[in-house]
């Protein structure tokens, strides 16, 4: 692995482990952010820069600031738990298996790899001569898969709608309108 | 009533949230609707643009973007912008194609206009709903008050709640 993005790894698994450990919900919520900027780079390094940007502006950014807002309305320190074991084992087993399963994957950057001859060449041969516009990930995300990302679009309201009926709000939309009589 | 938080007190923050919020706007403009030629699209511009008018709430109080955006305009936006992205789908059946084929939004044409206005239009859809679900999102975190036992709750974690509408 180069040395970059060793470095990043390795600062992303130090900053897991802290925010695991840590009790002060605070500095956790800030570290999840860092966390998240941390994956973001590693994402640019991979050449993913749209799911690198989305990480950067909803992991590091927005996630953080709801966090917050979480925590503003409870304890900022977590309550001491004694340590228990059997979570412990059952989530060291998962991670040995989910470690396990990626042997069977190909090496990263490895050129030979599947994913880089299933239909990727044909869609970066063909993507431009089609849609007409250079970026191919858009091309394919909004056009070539408009239904899906039409489902993605309708999840993303459908959370919204949820967050606002759970949480709430019809106080806030009372006040709204009641702010808008006044003025 | 809750005492002013430092955070608004710091003039530094003012100026800077000032200078940056703009600057943060424009940037996500310029993803949206450069997302068909560099890397972005609808879903980061949205997130973008509204992580900027959160940026300003956190300085500025939520009361201050409830001004600039009412939380009934924020639902009015979600439902429209997955309205704008349907709406594509079926304009293209009207003209001829199927739903969501943007070719045939430009019959004149071979069809790659069609498709370039189908990309910007539904991205600019994805965009609207994006940024005002996540503001909406914003609005019920904050908008909640601590509990009446929720003693240990930590007012110095300002987000921008706090200040009711007098």
């Amino acid at each position: 692995m180069p040395p970059v993005e060793l470095l990043l790894m390795l600062l992303l698994i130090a900053t897991v482990i802290v925010v695991a450990r840590l009790k002060d919900l605070f500095a956790a919520a800030m570290l999840t952010g860092i966390a998240s900027l941390l994956a973001a780079g590693l994402f640019v390094l991979m050449d993913a820069v749209d799911v690198a940007f989305t990480e950067a502006a909803v992991g590091a950014g927005v996630s953080t600031v709801l966090f917050l807002g979480a925590l503003s309305l409870t304890s900022r320190r977590e309550k001491q738990e004694r340590t228990r074991i059997l979570p412990i084992l059952i989530v060291a087993a998962t991670g040995a298996a989910l470690i396990y399963g990626t042997w069977d994957m190909p090496a990263y950057g490895d050129p030979d790899a599947v994913i880089h001859h299933h239909l990727a060449p044909e869609l970066i041969a063909e993507t431009e001569k089609k849609i007409h516009i250079p970026n191919i990930v858009t091309a394919i995300l909004a056009s070539f898969r408009g239904y899906d990302t039409f489902g993605e679009v309708v999840v993303i309201f459908t959370a919204g709608v949820g967050v606002a009926l759970l949480l709430g709000g019809l106080g806030l939309r009372r006040r709204d309108e009641r702010g808008e009589e006044e003025s | 009533m809750k005492p002013p938080s430092r955070v608004r007190e710091m003039p530094i923050l003012r100026v800077i949230a000032r200078a940056l919020v703009p600057v943060i706007l424009l940037f996500g403009l310029y993803v949206q609707f450069h997302g068909d030629f560099g890397p972005g699209g609808g879903f980061q511009a949205g997130v973008i643009f509204a992580a900027g008018f959160i940026i300003f709430a956190l300085v500025f109080g939520a009361e201050a973007l409830r001004q600039v955006v009412p939380v009934v305009l924020t639902e009015r936006l979600m439902a429209a912008g997955v309205l704008l992205y349907g709406a594509v789908g079926v304009v293209a059946m009207f003209l001829g194609g199927e739903f969501l084929n943007y070719s045939a939004l430009d019959p004149l044409t071979t069809g790659h206009h069609g498709q370039h206005l189908g990309i910007i239009v539904i991205e600019l859809g994805v965009g609207i709903a994006v940024a005002a679900t996540i503001m909406r999102v914003y609005y019920a975190f904050v908008g909640r008050r601590p509990d009446e036992d929720g003693t240990d709750a930590d007012p110095a974690l300002d987000t921008g709640a706090g200040g009711e509408v007098s």
